[in-house]
């Protein structure tokens, strides 16, 4: 088969490196071979896969060595658990540099290098939460990813950041041919969130192609730093997983999102009881101010 | 040719504005003016200091060329580095003709380049313990630089360098000053804020290290000169009349400066400011905070070379005034001599100019003190300030034009055929080719000073070297003349 590129989205701390890992996990399973991109520069995008705490990534080796010319595809390409190739894009600690610059010099460096081989039939870059600049919209240009996965939850901010994302894939998707390929509930167990997921799917023309429910299992194979598939191939949860993988597989439901505005997203969020009718008249008062109204 | 009228001025500006298209040419024609001396305030005729329009070929710089290139650059004794890829600081190595005395590399460094070299690691992970290491470097490899300036490119200001912490704990460590100048090219509309930007670091940075310290000597008679760069020498050719005229020149800022100097100007009497455009900031600020007045002066041709001594003078006492009588007296055999020599050559002869901040109005005394007449002037990076100050030296019904285009500055110069156009290298060879008899005004294409009583001569002899050079006879090609085309309808 063609190789096909994922790009995961979602707000910070949803859950994507650990979905992302579990259904690459559930891919390889299949017998697909794949590769994991991790556009973060916490690096933390593979260490399921990898057994390992953090894989040295592409811009500390290239920092290290002298520049990133001086790097073969060998010293920063690692294989894990069936196969699954990782890298790390890497990048600066928080508050210095240029971390969008990383991940296209990284991406750069794997397409100059030959990562992107034959033989693979998927690569799925695991991106940090918010598309902040140009560099983490690298992913999505064209002739990288072509499907994009939001990982989102019932909570109000995870759909917030869902529909900002959409609202990203609008702008590469109508200059190349990147798409919005589904939405991935990971659950938070909040209120009819299967629901409202399914809501906000259609909603941005899309469709919620699966809900991975909330388990103990996911924390108890995340200390042994394994997948579920790994750790405990009979679990419930390992299915779920496997169920997300075999549904990427065979998902046609590609679309160029439509993003809807602050306020719809607002109305739907009050239609389930999420967020409760702003009071027009008490915005900007004091509790001074309204104690003397 | 015959001067133009203000209507066929007028009719001129119209019709290279009929090429652009609707949005391009209402911008534009705020740009274009005919000069009308009567008016005050020239915010009533010409926009300036405006975003250039993309596709028109400006040729502005950048904010970087304007504090690094510009301000910084010429003080000698301290080590500005490019901080950011190399480019930005080799491709401008050495090319601005600021003339300075010292050893290079060893206790001067006007002409080198250093620059932190930025490499795609520098941007992910930030150059700022680069920088670190390399002002430890310049410390141990060129232990008498008298300080650092760190000059922004752009990256710097896309990643957030933060090189003020740097600066602070490597000044602590080496006891030098150590600048950082935020002056990244994308800043701002011109190399006018680059200006700004690096007087604003002068202030900020340099100007009050000695304040409270008295030791330095005094003299009634202080001044500095601002706004020098010593292009060609300029510096030295105007800092000798003021010596002579009984003054003593406590700075240059910046052309042959030093930093020393720079710290010493708070004491001074008097700021004389030549280029305005560049130095304006400071001058004020030090008018606010330490009370020292500033006189723009102009050096360029004996008549306003007299009325600017004099001007100076005006502030001190009568020995200084007799002083400048006495200057102006000493040169006025050679001035005399330089006007009787080239004026019969260039009396009539036509200038139109495009230059930087300043010159557009300054040279133009000396072109008349030559005979000569601009008829056409205009600013890379002015300000409404500027053309306030231009409107009188201009003749009416003059050309204004600011921030010209590619297009139009070659229009203009075949319709109006100026004798000479005075500008930069990258109008050179454009009008050159067109058989217009070209001198670069920014460099002084390699002459230079002109400057005060010694370089009005030079200038004298540069324009009529070019204007009147043989050269421009045989543009044409002898079977294009009129007497060969005759000739061959003859035989027809």
């Amino acid at each position: 088969m063609a190789l096909r590129q994922c790009a995961i989205y979602g707000k910070g701390g949803i859950g994507k490196s650990t979905t992302t890992q579990n259904l690459v996990a559930g891919l390889a399973e299949l017998g697909k071979k794949v590769m994991i991109v991790g556009c973060d520069p916490k690096a933390d995008s593979t260490r399921l896969i990898l057994h390992a705490k953090a894989q040295n990534s592409i811009m500390q080796m290239a920092a290290d060595a002298g520049s990133v010319e001086d790097l073969e595809l060998e010293d920063v390409l690692k294989v894990g658990y069936r196969d699954i190739k990782c890298v790390e894009s890497g990048g600066p600690e928080p508050g210095v540099g240029c971390a969008g610059r990383g991940v296209i010099t990284a991406i750069n460096f794997l397409e100059e290098e030959g990562a992107y081989d034959e033989d693979l039939d998927f690569v799925f870059y695991d991106v940090l939460g918010d598309v902040v600049c140009g560099g983490f919209a690298m992913p999505i240009r064209e002739n990288k990813a072509q499907e994009i996965y939001i990982v989102c939850s019932g909570e109000m901010m995870a759909m917030y950041a869902a529909n900002n994302i959409a609202k990203g894939i609008v702008k590469y998707a109508n200059s190349g041919g990147v798409r919005l390929a589904g939405l991935i509930c990971n659950s938070r167990q909040t209120a009819r969130e299967d629901e409202l997921i399914m809501e906000l799917a259609s909603k941005l023309g899309s469709h919620m192609i699966h809900f991975v429910p909330r388990d103990n299992v996911v924390q108890r194979a995340e200390i042994r730093r394994m997948t579920v598939i790994e750790y405990e191939p009979q679990a419930k949860q390992a299915q779920e997983y496997r169920d997300l993988a075999t549904k990427i597989l065979h998902n046609k439901n590609l679309v160029i999102p439509t993003p809807i505005t602050m306020d719809e997203l607002e109305d739907m969020l009050m239609e389930f009881g999420i967020m409760e009718e702003v009071d027009e008249s008490i915005v900007g008062k004091t509790a001074a101010a309204e104690a003397t109204a | 040719m015959a001067a133009m009228t203000r209507e066929e001025t007028e009719a001129l500006i119209q019709e290279v504005l009929e090429v652009y298209p609707e949005k391009a040419k209402l911008d534009r024609a705020k740009h274009l003016a005919v000069n009308d001396q009567s008016l005050e305030k020239a915010n009533k005729c010409i926009t300036s200091n405006r975003k250039s329009l993309p596709g028109v070929m400006t040729i502005r710089g950048c904010a970087y060329a304007g504090s690094k290139g510009v301000v910084w650059g010429p003080i000698k004794d301290m080590i500005h580095i490019s901080h950011g890829p190399v480019g930005c600081g080799q491709y401008s190595r050495a090319g601005r003709r600021n003339y300075y005395v010292g050893t290079t590399g060893v206790n001067t460094f006007g002409t080198m380049n250093f620059t932190s070299d930025f490499q795609e690691k520098d941007i992910v992970f930030g150059g700022d313990k680069k920088l670190a290491k390399l002002i430890d470097e310049i410390e141990v490899l060129f232990p008498l630089n008298k300080g650092i300036s760190i000059q922004s490119e752009c990256p710097i200001g896309l990643i957030g360098d933060d090189i003020e912490a740097v600066a602070k704990v490597k000044k602590k460590e080496h006891g030098k000053t150590i600048v950082p100048v935020r002056c990244e090219g994308f800043r701002g509309v011109s190399q006018s804020l680059g200006h700004h930007i690096a007087n604003d670091a002068i202030r900020d940075w340099v100007l009050e290290n000695r304040d409270g310290d008295d030791s330095f000597p005094t003299t009634p008679y202080d001044v500095a000169v601002i706004g020098d760069y010593n292009i060609g020498g300029d510096a030295w050719s105007s800092r000798t009349l003021l010596e002579e005229m009984g003054l003593r020149v406590v700075a240059q800022w910046s052309g042959d400066g030093t930093i020393a100097e720079i710290e010493k100007t708070p004491k001074v009497k008097l700021n004389l400011i030549h280029c305005y455009r560049s130095m304006n900031y400071i001058a004020r600020h030090m008018e606010e905070k330490y009370s020292i007045p500033w006189i723009e002066y102009n050096f360029f041709g004996p008549t306003k070379i007299a009325e600017s001594l004099r001007r100076i003078a005006s502030h001190f006492d009568e020995t200084i005034q007799a002083g400048a009588e006495r200057v102006i007296e000493r040169y006025k055999i050679e001035y005399e001599a330089v006007i009787a020599k080239y004026k019969p050559r260039l009396q009539g002869k036509r200038v139109m100019l495009y230059v930087g901040g300043l010159r557009p109005r300054h040279v133009i005394g000396a072109y008349e003190d030559l005979g000569m007449e601009v008829v056409g002037t205009g600013y890379e990076f002015a300000h409404n300030d500027d053309y306030d100050r231009t409107i009188k030296e201009m003749g009416n019904a003059t050309l204004l034009y600011d921030d010209v285009t590619g297009y139009e500055f070659e229009e203009f110069v075949k319709k109006v055929q100026p004798d000479l156009v005075g500008s930069g290298i990258k109008e050179k060879y454009i009008f050159q080719k067109m058989g217009v008899p070209f001198r670069q005004m920014h460099s002084w294409d390699y002459s230079g000073p002109y400057h005060g009583y010694d370089g009005f001569a030079i200038f004298a002899k540069d324009m009529d070297m070019t204007i009147n050079n043989p050269c421009w006879k045989n543009f044409k090609a002898p079977w294009k003349t009129e007497a060969a085309s005759d000739a061959v309808k003859a035989v027809a």
